[in-house]
């Protein structure tokens, strides 16, 4: 395999950046487990710090758990719908609205952040409440919803199979739900593991829009790295990690099997 | 109910909520930017108020350059994984992938445990190397969160080459660097000016690792956040997260013009 | 169910006509084709006769006495087997054929009982409970048959029900479908573009051109009579034989046949009556000869100023470059006068 002096730096540059991905990564999981980081591992390793973790910040996790749950359920309610609607009118307007519902993909979470407080930041009753974070979340998962279900309707021939149900007499309705939905569901599965995983982990939405009764995990996580010792802050981004590393390899299992089909 | 109304209901929680939640906001934005005391003057003020400018300056130039470092070692990488079959790679792909799903506070922190006061670095050599706090470290950890994205655009295209194209090549006698210039790099262009796009839109809009970073320099991002938060200033935070919200929305357009597909630009 | 259209016409946004008024009378019980190259329009009639597309104002579709226009496809209870078929993939074969009874609301023992009668009147027993991606091109093929048909549908309407499977494959089921069809005794109209299925399959055919009929009749009637140069182009390959018809002769360039017809009528016949004959009014050249097993089929030039083909059965053949006398069988010779050209 190596045989030449290119192959052998393509592969040296491969292994430099997967140690500068990985070895932070174990830094912070062997960080979190250790009696004391300064003196290593042979310190000892304990759980103490987890178990401080979870008194601190098991608030936290939940109200992400929760959060990422109404998201998918709201993102299913508004996207489905919307994706197939989109696949049934294939133009210039459906371009237009799907570039328009992905702007909060372009546009930094920040910026959106302070456009919604600026039109709701004063009704109390709501930014106050854990909706007004999940409504960040639902407009910046939205649109991975919509195109991962779009992408899947548009490449099924849903007209043929919509025009083959309504020739047995099926009214709209039921041809969204019998034939457009049912073969979609990989595009649907995708989405949705994209959506929790995207919304356990989003920040800069959050960070703007979070009270302090308010705190999801990520912002527990900022709060974390910037007041607690370090071996806290590793074992949160442990927990974390635990929470996200197996959602990100079904969202991207889920990814390539929803692609598979589109081939 | 005719299908034509069917279809229109469908459209209807998304065109509620987007409106309420999208549209109504974005145009608050606007107008908040110009309800200060400058007026719609506020976008001038940015251009001659050296610490408005050099703040943009810096952003830009520090994202350019994570930018090219980033093609470089996602392209370099993503045709190595490619083109090559063995034991272990699978391995490699999953390491490169993994921080897609990583907030920019998680990545800031990755950085400071590698060249934080207490990092690795620091620990291992004799110098007291502290970097994580520079603009170094800023780069570093953009990179980090730039790699997996241009890596996977990158790759999509790569697996897409033809490889009749590179044998025809060899056939006509080109050399391995010819083939890389004259078959490989032009067949990928698209891919890279997307993924560049995509890696360049990420930076200039990132706020978590560089409040995690605290960083020394000022990026735009975090001069909104304080323009917001510390100094009040709501006319000038709209005024600059417009601008922010333009420039990263015309760099995806390029992406989108030139790949198609959904990257998220988070970080 | 007899059917009934009255000038139906299809003009599509950016007024493209793809329909010309047409009017078509279908019997009970019959089966009828519609035959014609791509782009005439006949993919186009089908789906306005299912309801898939609405017609210009002024077309009336009947079905039986009912008139049927302004009904929706969901209202109008047709059966429908697609080009690509339309199965439902997230279905098994068995709630595809019952998708149809279900939609009326029938009771679940009577839709269990007809879908088992359907299934087995197309022989699908032993792939009922089977997903359709586990079928084969031919299978796949029944169950959109016997989808349509199953929620007895008062007309069976076929899209180029054979045009997805290989060659090899639609010989074979073309013949099948001609079976399946007769036995399910219902009034049936498939679009084709391929003359021999429409004419092995259909009772009637109507050849169409240009979004209109150009004419409609047997198989037989059309071989034999064709309407139009067209018709005899598309139904059996008929070549023309350009030259000057005068004084009871065609004069060719390859000499002169005896030939009734009018001053500036077009004349046409068919590879098979043209005959190798020593002593035939016709000298040409041969340019290709291809053996095809039972019979060889040779190309000739300077005859006409295209090439004429000839079949030619025997143990062998002239040689390219000879030259050959050749005949044609009395009463062959297919003419029409110069206002039918391309009607």
């Amino acid at each position: 395999m190596l045989k030449s002096p290119a192959k052998i730096l393509q592969l040296a540059v491969t292994l430099i950046a997967c140690a500068f991905l990985l070895v932070p990564t174990l830094q912070s999981v062997l960080a979190g487990v250790t009696v004391n980081y300064f003196q290593g591992v042979k310190s000892g390793l304990t759980l103490k710090w987890i178990w401080e973790v979870w008194d601190l910040y098991a608030a936290s996790i939940f109200l992400s758990i929760w959060l990422a749950f109404c998201c998918l359920i709201c993102t299913l309610i508004i996207g489905v719908p919307a994706a197939y609607g989109l696949a049934r009118n294939p133009g210039r307007m459906s371009r237009v609205l799907e570039e328009f519902i992905s702007l909060p993909l372009a546009i930094p979470g920040l910026a959106l952040a302070l456009a919604l407080l600026q039109v709701y930041g004063s009704v109390q009753g709501f930014r106050a409440h854990w909706s007004f974070i999940l409504v960040g979340h639902v407009l910046y998962t939205l649109p991975f919803m919509v195109r991962a279900v779009l992408s899947v309707m548009a490449a099924i021939d849903l007209k043929t199979l919509e025009e083959g149900a309504a020739s047995l007499g099926a009214p709209a309705w039921r041809r969204f739900i019998d034939i457009a939905v049912p073969n979609a569901l990989p595009g649907v599965l995708a989405g949705s593991l994209t959506v929790v995983t995207l919304s356990i982990g989003e920040f800069n939405l959050t960070w703007m829009l979070h009270t302090p009764f308010l705190k999801t995990l990520p912002v527990g996580l900022a709060d974390s790295y910037a007041s607690m010792r370090l071996e806290i802050a590793s074992a949160y981004t442990l927990v974390f990690f635990i929470m996200i590393v197996p959602l990100l390899m079904a969202m991207q299992w889920a990814s390539a099997r929803a692609q598979r089909i589109l081939k | 109910m005719s299908s034509r109304t069917f279809v229109a209901l469908c459209f209807l929680p998304l065109a509620i909520f987007t409106l309420a939640f999208l549209a109504l906001p974005l145009v608050r934005l606007i107008l908040a930017s110009g309800e200060g005391e400058a007026g719609w003057g506020v976008y001038l003020e940015i251009l001659q108020k050296p610490r408005y400018l050099s703040t943009l300056i810096q952003t830009v130039v520090i994202s350019v350059l994570v930018t090219i470092a980033a093609l470089a070692v996602s392209t370099t990488a993503g045709l190595f994984l490619v083109r090559n079959r063995f034991p272990g790679r699978g391995t490699l792909l999953s390491i490169l992938t993994l921080p897609l799903a990583f907030p920019g506070v998680v990545v800031g922190f990755m950085i400071i445990l590698l060249g934080g006061r207490q990092g690795l670095i620091n620990q291992i050599t004799p110098g007291h190397v502290v970097f994580a706090y520079s603009a170094f470290g800023l780069f570093l950890g953009y990179l980090y969160f730039s790699i997996p994205r241009v890596l996977l655009t990158v790759m999509a295209a790569a697996e897409k080459i033809d490889p009749a194209l590179e044998e025809a090549a060899l056939t006509l006698g080109a050399s391995p660097y010819r083939i890389v210039c004259d078959v490989l790099l032009p067949a990928l262009m698209p891919a890279m000016i997307a993924a560049g796009a995509i890696a360049f839109a990420t930076a200039m809009g990132a706020f978590g690792t560089a409040f995690t970073l605290a960083t020394n320099i000022d990026v735009l991002p975090m001069v909104i956040y304080t323009e917001f938060t510390l100094a009040a200033n709501i006319a000038m935070a709209s005024a600059l997260s417009v601008i922010l919200g333009l420039v990263t929305w015309a760099m995806l357009l390029i992406a989108r013009s030139f790949a198609g597909g959904t990257v998220a630009a988070g970080g | 169910m007899t059917l009934k259209l009255t000038g139906v016409a299809k003009t599509f946004p950016g007024n493209i006509r793809a329909l010309a008024p047409v009017d078509l009378d279908i019997k009970e019980g019959e089966i009828v084709s519609l035959l014609g190259p791509s782009g005439c329009g006949k993919t186009t009639l089908l789906r306005i006769i299912a309801g898939l597309e609405t017609p210009d104002a002024g077309g009336v579709i009947r079905f039986g006495g009912d008139d049927v226009t302004a009904l929706s496809v969901i209202q109008r209870k047709v059966g429908m087997v697609f080009q690509s078929y339309a199965l439902f993939p997230n279905m098994s074969v068995r709630r595809n054929i019952g998708y149809g009874l279900k939609m009326q609301k029938l009771p679940k023992a009577e839709i269990d009982a007809r879908v088992d009668e359907v299934i087995a009147l197309c022989r699908l027993e032993p792939y009922a409970d089977r997903p359709i991606n586990a079928l084969s091109g031919g299978q796949r093929q029944r169950v959109a048959l016997a989808r349509a048909f199953a929620p007895r549908p008062r007309i069976l309407l076929l899209d180029e029900p054979l045009s997805a499977l290989d060659a090899a494959l639609r010989g074979q089921l073309r013949d099948e479908l001609a079976v399946l069809l007769r036995s399910f005794g219902i009034t049936a109209i498939f679009v084709t573009h391929d003359q021999t299925e429409a004419m092995a399959i259909a009772d009637r055919v109507a050849v169409m051109s240009h979004g209109n009929i150009a004419q409609i009749g047997t198989p037989e009637a059309l071989y034999r009579a064709p309407a139009s140069p067209f018709v005899a182009r598309f139904v059996g390959d008929a070549m023309p034989l350009a030259g000057r018809i005068s004084g009871g002769a065609l004069h060719l360039d390859g000499g002169a046949l005896p030939l009734e017809g009018a001053d500036g009528s077009t004349a046409y016949v068919r590879a098979e009556d043209v005959k190798l004959d020593d002593n035939g009014p016709l000298t040409g050249r041969i340019e290709a000869v291809t053996f095809l097993g039972t019979h060889y089929r040779i190309v000739l030039s300077g005859i006409t100023p295209d090439p004429l083909a000839l079949l030619h059965v025997g143990t062998s053949a002239p040689t390219v470059g000879e030259t050959v006398r050749i005949g044609i069988t009395p009463g062959a010779i297919l003419t029409f006068s110069p206002e039918t050209e391309d009607a």
